[in-house]
């Protein structure tokens, strides 16, 4: 049982939180431009290291309010919230 | 009583790395093994290394609950896994090796009118894909059995099963020892605590890998280490869609024996069998956070039991002994990636997220072909990395069993 | 003579309290504060269980959870299996029986209660010993630390330290990640069967600590010798404890046998209460040893030790008492992520740095522990298949040597080959004996050969302690609308959607689903019905850019909507596959109400809100659930308006004042309402919402005023049949997560601009452009009577041929239909559309069943209904 810290809320279980994946990802200003390769990339391919990542959480049983954190998946030790 | 079989006298021969091979095969789990056995036995490649960073066999097969089965939804995926259990069929002779195959049936119970609907569907899909499946109302499946609680008062009632009667268990760690054994006996060299850090390219081509016990020149290099995987393919810029996560089990003390099946539940979340010196063993969903811990939380094991002992209310003064996870390497449409990878002599399979144990003889068997052969066996041609661009995928979260 | 084994005034047992248990098939006597174990030896009966293999008889070899031996199953008050009969507390009434290996469940439901508590600290000590104690006293003397100190025995005359937080007979279990630890504390288990039922006999506890100080002491080791499993073997400390704890001698003449410095404080201890002692000691340097350097050779005695073979004579003993050193119990600092480093001169692992906030003190550090190396290995001999290495799984050095022989080098191959530390005490007193096995089959050292990894639960914890109260009615939260009562007195069925519990159907006298379906079905076409609606997932969206905002999440343009419109939207994921569908209202300029399905009403909401936050941030919207706040009911069929009109004097409810597809607010029933006129089954409807506290008085108003209009409620059943005739599809059951707009024959709803819309990109890869998708199309069965079963296949061809029979889809939905007159069904079917007049056969289970292709729409294709 993880403490991620809300930006808003401040410390608080992993089971109040939705986890969101890979930050940083931004929605492509115009798909329609993409290549169906380049397409493909930004809808399933995410960064999955061992070691820190970059990641979504929303604080969802709190102030719903989503951020970023870095964490190691080896560790589960979290960084500071963005 | 029933109890563990007398082990052989002898297992698999430990190799020291040679130069070069023909084929090196990058993980030395059930894949990895059940492919080299394949790539010597079918197609008489035996100049083949398999290398394992740590313990053979270590990883996940030393971790899944060993539920066998075949009745996926979508007809590509009832092909890949209806070859394995085929093979699974014959195993332990071709083998030579005790592996406790044990045909108890799977049940996959239906708590919903939606659910019951999926259920039908399948079971019909798997018909026609000549994989024996049938659909049970909640009488028939108190027959197949008795302990599973059938009553219409529980939260989300048991409305019906899917019931594959050729599904059943294996002992995981006896399996990969017989594959070891048969590869290395057909030649193939087993390489324990040997880390790959990077592969060696020439003209863009892979020519082999650098490991912790040197340099491994290889015609063919192939993956096959589920949940490090993209650890791996990061050191060549392949970008695959995967993500890597943990995935809990755990067992019970030793029982008389009380679970006569595999059931498995998705509503009401939680797969449970009995093992055959009577340990229950169980497992649910994947801990929702990207990880390569091997550990899970305790909320998910939790909420697993409150699950195990709804539907079973007769466990409830059962002990758990032990807890663990896997990694497991989700794909975006719970169905492998298995082939050529865009990158001259490197061959890739992952993506079997949970499912990665019943495949295993059927994977070891085509992906040795594909090897063997540079192309894509038809049974795994469907898996290709490509789907994720035109966009046919294979999606299989409904039959997967555990959400993902 | 009652307890010929209980020393006449040792111990802290409650001598004034016996107490009465049955073992097997003997009826003895013990004393309160006895466990089952220090009973058992006060009865002198050291046999309890047969091994599960070899069915050797087994005695009690521990004073506590380490025991890897004596394992019994409970059979009263209520049977628990493999319980070890060191922890188990005596009572009156305790009915217990020896195991071979495997325990039994009972087959009646346990009508014990559990639960669980969270408990926060700023220290957690773990262990109440006297490193347990003093650290407990330092912590609280830090003002205002909240202090917990866990101690896995019952309570104890020992001094607790002012301001610490005491849990007695709770074990700590688990350590997880940021000092998040669980516990089971045994409430009621020691009471038998007085314990009260209201009383949980079992409580997890979740404790968050800020710091934690492991004081978990260390597990004394056996030496492998030959028949070391026979009854009366024992290890020297568990003798002590027996005799200082419970005041029982586990024999009369007792050979100690040890390879350090520990045994003579025991035996010293052990003849002062009038035991006959034989110190053996392996090492040749032990002055004060009776017999130093000596070797055990071998024991005599089949199921109760009577004699051994040592140093080259037999004694005569009827115990024998080993000490091979100590390990440090550091489970739950490996659990915690800590290191383990192998120490030569205790022959144990200890802490060796961890990333969270631990500290392990006294025995657990290896503070004051005998400097002895790893116990003494015996020389191959053929014995070697007697000599235990783990009790419990019955795995003797032969059986290692063979795993070892057969080339397995890795411990954790070895524990699997062997079995060795997977039983119920996970190899507590075994696991470094297996590792000393395996160092010395291979010439290597047991720092080299490691041992398996510490996994939780650090002790057995049986299944429903961890289920808690998530049982029965609390497995999962039940969402009721506010007229559920009036359905359940009704005698309706529910169907479980989500959470929600909705009205299936509303079953007359005599009537089955089908009879209730048909008539209700024929009442929403032909008079007036009403359903219960309030579980659609409603949710208020307001902002400047709201109508912006909408556009890019449906596929449809939802910024031209007049205020007072309502429109149909469908939703998609990144992937261009369908996610959701439902009304979008426009209430103000700036004000949306958004209505979604039952099940998806959570997942909308979240959808909308990460694409606001993580994409959008500059558009200046806010999101808002009211599923719960408004009750819906939907009036539907041609007498509608009538029935509307009574409720609503004030609405204008003719077609030309309150149009389809229009919303007003209105007082309805003399409630404050807003009125959607839209439609899910083709007919006259009206969508009333009222606060949800009026729901229930809105339903008894509309049955009041359409009661001589034989208004009749009706399930969702009959809602799934009144819409499947009309083809519009149910999110879920229609599709899969496979299916694009197009797919569905949505295609209308996809806007014609290139404004680009979430999923939008996908809609145009190669496999989602494909002219030959799946398509939802009607299917008429030949045999109108004959009703296909949902999940049928769709093949093209007659008779099936060999499997793999190719397919072109499945029936989605299939219903009786009383306005067909027919039977009829939605299905995917590839290239659907393409194939509307052409015949295929529905296959289930091998049978075939002619069908026609239809259009998805099968009943009022025109939409002449609408109006009334």
């Amino acid at each position: 049982m993880m403490i991620i810290t809300c930006p808003w809320c401040g410390p608080r279980n992993e089971t109040e939180f939705h986890y969101g994946g890979e930050a940083g990802v931004a929605y492509p200003a115009d798909p329609g431009v993409l290549s169906d390769e380049e397409w493909g990339r930004f809808l399933f391919v995410r960064s999955n290291p061992k070691g820190v990542l970059h990641e979504r959480w929303s604080h969802n049983a709190g102030c719903r309010r989503w951020f970023s954190v870095h964490r190691d998946t080896v560790t589960h030790e979290v960084g500071p919230a963005r | 009583m029933s109890w563990v079989p007398e082990q052989p006298d002898r297992v698999w021969r430990s190799a020291e790395p040679k130069r070069r091979y023909q084929v090196v095969i990058v993980g030395g789990g059930g894949h990895g093994l059940a492919t080299a056995y394949y790539l010597a036995r079918n197609h008489g490649i035996t100049d083949v290394a398999v290398l394992e960073r740590g313990w053979l066999a270590g990883g996940n097969m030393a971790r899944n609950t060993t539920i066998i089965r075949s009745n996926y939804l979508w007809e590509a995926s009832a092909g890949i896994y209806e070859h394995a259990l085929k093979l699974w069929e014959s195993l332990e002779a071709e083998l030579g090796y005790p592996i406790l195959f044990s045909q108890r049936g799977v049940l996959n119970l239906a708590h919903s009118p939606q659910e019951v609907r999926d259920g039908m569907r399948r079971v019909q899909a798997n018909l026609l894909a000549g994989v024996d499946a049938q659909w049970l109302d909640p009488m028939e499946v108190a027959e197949v059995c008795p302990i599973v609680n059938v009553s219409p008062q529980l939260r989300y009632p048991v409305l019906g099963a899917t019931y594959q009667p050729r599904g059943g268990i294996a002992k995981h760690d006896y399996v990969a020892w017989g594959f070891a054994r048969a590869a290395s006996d057909l030649g193939v060299d087993i390489i324990e605590h040997c880390e790959v850090t990077g592969f060696d390219r020439r003209d863009g081509r892979v020519i082999g890998v650098r490991t912790t016990r040197g340099e491994i020149g290889a015609q063919t290099v192939a993956l096959s280490a589920a949940g490090h995987t993209s650890v791996l393919a990061d050191m060549v810029g392949l970008r695959v869609p995967l993500q890597s996560h943990a995935l809990q089990a755990l067992v019970s003390d030793l029982l008389l024996p009380v679970h006569p099946t595999v059931v498995m539940s998705n509503a009401v979340h939680v797969y449970v069998s009995q093992a055959h010196k009577g340990e229950l063993v169980m497992g649910a969903g994947i801990d929702a956070h990207n990880s390569y811990s091997q550990r899970g939380a305790v909320h998910v094991i939790e909420r697993q039991l409150a699950a195990a002992v709804e539907l079973f209310p007769v466990f409830a003064r059962a002990h758990v002994l032990r807890t663990w996870g896997g990694i497991v390497d989700v794909s975006p449409d719970a169905s492998p990636i298995v082939g050529l990878t865009g990158i001259e002599g490197l061959m890739i399979n992952c993506g079997w997220g949970t499912g990665g144990f019943k495949a295993t003889p059927g994977i070891g068997w085509c992906y040795a072909h594909t090897i063997a052969h540079g192309q894509p066996h038809p049974l795994n041609a469907p898996f290709t990395l490509d789907r994720f661009t035109t966009g046919a995928l294979v999606d299989e979260h409904g039959a997967a069993a555990v959400a993902h | 003579m009652s307890q010929p084994f209980r020393h006449p005034d040792r111990g802290r047992v409650d001598r004034t309290r016996p107490l009465t248990f049955r073992f097997g098939d003997r009826t003895m006597t013990g004393f309160a504060g006895d466990t089952l174990a220090s009973a058992l030896l006060a009865n002198g009966v050291h046999e309890v269980a047969r091994s599960v293999n070899l069915g050797r008889p087994r005695g009690i070899v521990t004073a506590g959870v380490e025991e890897p031996s004596a394992v019994v199953q409970i059979e009263a008050p209520f049977p628990e299996p493999m319980l070890t009969a060191t922890t188990v507390e005596v009572y009156d009434g305790l009915v217990a029986h020896p195991l071979r290996g495997q325990g039994w469940l009972a087959p009646e439901p346990d009508s014990a209660r559990y639960d669980a508590v969270w408990a926060h600290c700023e220290v957690l000590v773990v262990g109440a010993g006297a490193a347990g104690i003093a650290a407990a006293a330092d912590a609280a003397a830090s003002t205002g630390d909240r202090v917990i100190l866990v101690d896995e025995r019952p309570p104890r005359p020992s001094e607790v330290p002012a301001g610490v937080r005491l849990l007695t007979r709770t074990t700590v279990v688990g350590y997880y990640d940021d000092n998040f630890l669980v516990a089971v504390q045994r409430r009621t288990n020691h009471l038998g069967a007085a314990a009260p039922l209201e009383q949980a006999r079992e409580r997890l506890w979740r404790i968050r600590a800020g710091r934690v100080v492991l004081a978990t002491g260390a597990h004394e080791r056996l030496i492998p010798f030959p028949d070391n499993d026979r009854p009366g073997i024992m290890l020297a400390g568990a003798a002590l404890a027996y005799l200082r704890d419970y005041g029982v001698l586990v024999g009369r003449r007792a050979l100690v046998y040890t390879n350090n410095d520990t045994a003579y404080r025991v035996a010293d201890e052990l003849r002062g209460a009038g035991v006959d002692v034989v110190v053996a000691d392996t090492r040749a340097d032990a002055p004060a040893a009776d017999l130093p350097g000596a070797r055990l050779s071998g024991v005599l005695g089949d199921r109760r030790v009577t004699g051994v073979r040592v140093a080259g004579r037999q004694l005569d003993v009827d115990a024998v008492l080993v000490t091979g050193g100590f390990s440090p119990v550091l489970h739950l600092y490996s659990q915690a992520g800590g290191r383990l480093r192998y120490d030569d001169g205790l022959g144990a692992l200890l802490p060796d740095g961890c990333r969270q906030r631990v500290e392990v003190v006294g025995a657990a550090a290896g503070v004051g522990l005998p400097r002895c190396g790893p116990p003494p290995m015996p020389e191959p001999s053929d014995a070697d298949g007697r000599t235990f290495v783990d009790l419990q799984r019955d795995v003797t050095i032969a059986e290692v040597r063979r795993a070892t022989g057969a080339g397995l080098r890795s411990v954790e191959h070895v524990k699997r080959y062997t079995t060795a530390g997977t039983a119920h005490d996970q190899g507590k007193t075994s696991g470094l004996l297996t590792s000393a096995t395996v160092a010395a089959a291979l010439g290597s050292s047991a720092a080299e050969v490691g041992v398996t990894t510490f996994r939780p639960p650090y002790v057995p914890v049986s299944f429903a302690t961890l289920a808690g109260r998530d049982r029965d009615d609390l497995f999962d939260a039940a969402r009721l609308t506010p007229i559920h009562d009036w359905h359940l007195a009704r005698g309706a069925p529910f169907e479980n959607v989500g959470q929600w519990k909705r009205a299936w159907y509303y079953p007359r006298d005599g009537e089955d689903m089908a009879a209730a379906v048909t008539r209700e079905c024929r009442a929403a076409r032909t008079g007036v019905a009403m359903m219960d609606a309030s579980t659609l997932g409603k949710i208020d969206v307001q902002g400047p850019d709201a109508g912006e905002f909408l556009d890019r999440l449906y596929t449809n343009v939802m910024s031209t909507l007049a205020i007072g419109a309502v429109r149909y939207g469908v939703m998609c994921r990144l992937d261009g596959m369908v996610f959701d569908d439902g009304t979008v209202a426009r209430l103000t300029a700036d004000r949306f109400l958004v209505t979604t399905t039952t099940g998806n009403a959570a997942a909308v909401l979240d959808w909308m809100e990460e694409w606001l936050q993580t994409e959008w941030p500059h558009l200046r919207v806010w999101c808002t659930s009211v599923t719960e706040q408004w009750a819906t009911v939907a009036l539907v069929g041609p007498g509608a308006r009538g029935v509307l009109a009574r409720v609503a004097p004030d609405l204008a409810v003719d077609v030309e004042s309150f149009p389809f597809m229009r919303w007003r607010d209105a007082t309805v029933a003399g409630l404050p309402a807003r009125v959607f006129r839209i439609s899910f089954s083709g007919e006259l409807a009206y969508e009333i919402n009222v606060a949800t506290w009026h729901g229930y008085a809105l339903w008894q108003a509309l049955m009041t005023a359409g009661a001589d209009a034989g208004i009749t409620p009706y399930g969702t059943e009959t809602m799934h049949v009144l819409r499947a005739e009309k083809g519009y599809p149910i999110v879920g059951q229609d599709t899969d997560g496979t299916v694009t707009p197009d797919d569905l024959g949505l295609g209308w709803a996809i806007r014609k601009s290139t404004k680009d819309f979430v999923g939008r990109r996908s809609l145009s890869r190669p496999d989602t452009a494909r002219s030959d998708r799946k398509h939802l199309v009607g299917l008429l069965p030949d045999d109108p009577t004959l009703l296909l079963v949902e999940g049928a296949h769709i093949v093209g061809h007659t008779p099936l041929g060999p499997p793999p029979v190719p397919y072109l889809g499945h029936v989605t939905s299939s219903y009786p239909s009383v306005a067909l007159g027919r039977t009829f069904a939605l299905a995917l079917v590839t290239s659907g559309r393409q194939r509307i007049g052409e015949r295929l056969y529905a296959t289930v289970n091998g049978t075939l069943i002619p069908v026609e292709v239809t259009s998805h729409v099968l009943y009022d294709p025109e939409g002449a209904r609408r109006d009334g």
